[in-house]
């Protein structure tokens, strides 16, 4: 059997009398997109945010391609491989696609301009083409501000940049929770194109026939517990809300 | 399968162009078109080179300013305190000057302190400056207290400061060669004061729009948290553009005290407030992560231009503060459609 890309065993997560997570469990295998789904309050938000690096369980392992790692902060997931997209997306939105893209990661151009800190637009630019071209983003102009975008494509920035620097997992959440049909499409086939490219995806849902559709496998929360862990091929609706409202952790193992 | 692509490039272009220039370049338009009337109804005194000269060293010290000022807005802050800090900085810099050249007594006329002491007073003002930006951004950004009340705060500081040190008296002894050679002086017919600007400006307009500390001030006053989880260290950032208003301040001291031959301790309560509004003028967004050099110096320049035109025309002055005022609204007013519009994009 091949190594969990990400794993999270046993997670507990209290705060206060609120046991948010009691016995997560929660695996990305190489080149699958992984839906996560759960009724509210089944302790999505709080898996999320442990696995991007934002919160730390209060016991539980995290390994990372079989390597155990402790994250202190989204910053040291992003260097283990694993970006998450909140559902804020974190872009400027004054700021052209390019620039968000590199947000942080600028390039500067060669030899002593670039020591100077002098900006290489031109290179941030084509690469950036390079990169929406390959995800099959296509954005009216590379000029304009994040913000006149729809929110689709200001999804689709967000979710390019994450797959840019991520080497191993995306984790998407929420992705299509304020966009019309066709958008939410786009966005979907963009979540495909990114695992095509060698990069799994963590998606976080509420749209069950979604999930079935672009998910390989389907990992449901219930009460803070891992309660099923599904084919989605497999799987129908019914399946679905049945363990979410009433699946037991045992059923799982 | 995604936006409708085959759509007419050149005429989204066109459109584009045309956005951008009734938005963004608005003002410079309106800049070009004050100069055209003035210069058609009195191209005599409007156009002699005496008083081209004398608008653009008004100019000057507040372009300095303001330059400071637009990276503080950008980064999506204010900084009030940059008139008080000049008469800080230009207080302990004469004082110093003054105590070197070793004419204590005296607090009349000029000294004859060399070079060596000049250059020892220009350092002292930029430091002296650049210590209040620090706390400025320091208090801002690691106390996390808004722009507005720290820099309210050290503006009364500063100016509070300057009055102690000096009794409230204005520092009437100044080097001679720095108010001969740099106030008065110029090279190849350009005042020197104006070269000085003109360097601040280019300098600052490069870091701002070419490099890759520029682009991360704009991140940071587009969007601090998106900028903090890139991992752009948002803090030494917000902490560096403050510096670098209390910077430019030190420098525009220095070029205060080298015009007036004297600091000019009640002579700059309005600086922060005209600084602002020229950097809004120029297009600079208040909200932050928008916003240009260029802007701001046609923002400097719009209610200089102003009010010489109406002493040359022969309208009251006073009518150049009620026209400003209006423009301010306008430009900002402009500032708001624009965002809107762009929005529903």
């Amino acid at each position: 059997m091949t190594t969990p890309l990400l794993e999270a065993t046993d997670i507990h997560r209290t705060f206060g009398h609120v046991q948010a997570l009691r016995g997560a469990n929660f695996s990305v295998m190489p080149n699958e997109i992984v839906a996560l789904i759960g009724d509210n309050g089944a302790g999505k938000s709080t898996l999320v945010k442990i696995l991007s690096g934002a919160d730390r369980p209060d016991t539980g392992s995290i390994r990372v391609a079989g390597e155990t790692m402790h994250f202190g902060s989204p910053y040291d997931a992003q260097q283990a491989g694993i970006a998450t997209v909140f559902q804020d997306l974190a872009l400027a939105p004054d700021l052209p696609p390019a620039e968000n893209l590199f947000l942080g990661r600028e390039l500067v151009r060669p030899g002593f301009a670039g020591r100077l800190g002098f900006l290489d637009r031109r290179a941030m630019r084509e690469r950036a083409a390079e990169q929406f071209q390959r995800l099959g983003v296509h954005l009216k102009s590379d000029r304009v501000a994040i913000e006149t975008l729809s929110g689709g494509q200001r999804q689709s920035v967000a979710i390019a940049r994450a797959a840019m620097w991520a080497q191993r997992v995306i984790i998407l959440d929420e992705p299509t929770a304020a966009l019309g049909v066709v958008q939410t499409q786009r966005v979907l086939d963009l979540a495909k194109r990114v695992r095509d490219q060698g990069i799994s995806v963590v998606l976080i849902s509420h749209n069950m026939p979604q999930v079935l559709d672009v998910a390989d496998r389907v990992q449901v929360l219930r009460l803070g517990q891992t309660v099923a862990n599904l084919d989605a091929s497999s799987a129908s609706v019914d399946d679905l809300v049945r363990e979410m409202t009433s699946g037991t952790a045992e059923e799982a193992a | 399968m995604t936006t409708t692509t085959a759509e007419a490039p050149t005429r989204r272009d066109t459109g584009d162009l045309l956005f951008r220039t009734l938005t963004g370049g608005w003002i410079f338009l309106l800049l070009i078109v004050l100069l055209s009337i003035f210069l058609v109804l009195r191209p005599e005194q409007f156009g002699s080179a005496y008083n081209v000269q004398q608008l653009t060293i008004n100019a000057a010290i507040f372009l300095v300013l303001a330059v400071g000022q637009t990276y503080v807005i950008i980064s999506a802050g204010i900084d009030l305190s940059v008139g008080s800090v000049l008469v800080f900085s230009s207080v302990v810099s004469s004082k110093l000057m003054l105590y070197l050249a070793g004419d204590g007594g005296t607090s009349f006329g000029t000294t004859d302190a060399g070079w060596g002491i000049i250059l020892v007073g220009v350092a002292a003002a930029v430091l002296a400056g650049m210590a209040w930006g620090l706390l400025n951004g320091f208090l801002i950004a690691v106390a996390r207290i808004p722009a507005l009340i720290v820099t309210l705060g050290t503006m009364g500081m500063a100016l509070g400061g300057a009055q102690i040190l000096s009794d409230g008296v204005d520092v009437r002894a100044m080097p001679e060669r720095l108010v001969n050679d740099i106030g008065a002086g110029s090279i190849a017919g350009i005042p020197v004061l104006v070269l000085i600007a003109a360097l601040c400006v280019v300098v600052a307009g490069i870091v701002l729009h070419k490099t890759r500390y520029g682009l991360q001030v704009f991140a940071v006053g587009s969007h601090i948290e998106a900028a903090r989880r890139s991992g752009i260290a948002v803090n030494r950032r917000l902490i560096s553009v403050y510096a670098l208003s209390g910077a430019m301040a030190g420098i525009a001291a220095v070029m205060a005290n080298a015009r007036f031959g004297t600091t000019t301790i009640n002579g700059h309560v309005m600086d922060n407030l005209t600084t602002i509004s020229a950097v809004v003028l120029g297009g600079t967004s208040l909200f932050g992560g928008a916003g240009s050099v260029f802007g701001t110096v046609v923002g400097v320049f719009i209610p200089i231009i102003l009010l010489n035109g109406f002493v040359i025309m022969g309208i009251p002055p006073f009518w150049q503060t009620v026209a400003m005022g209006a423009v301010l609204i306008l430009a900002v007013w402009v500032d708001q459609l624009k965002r809107r519009l762009r929005k529903r994009g």
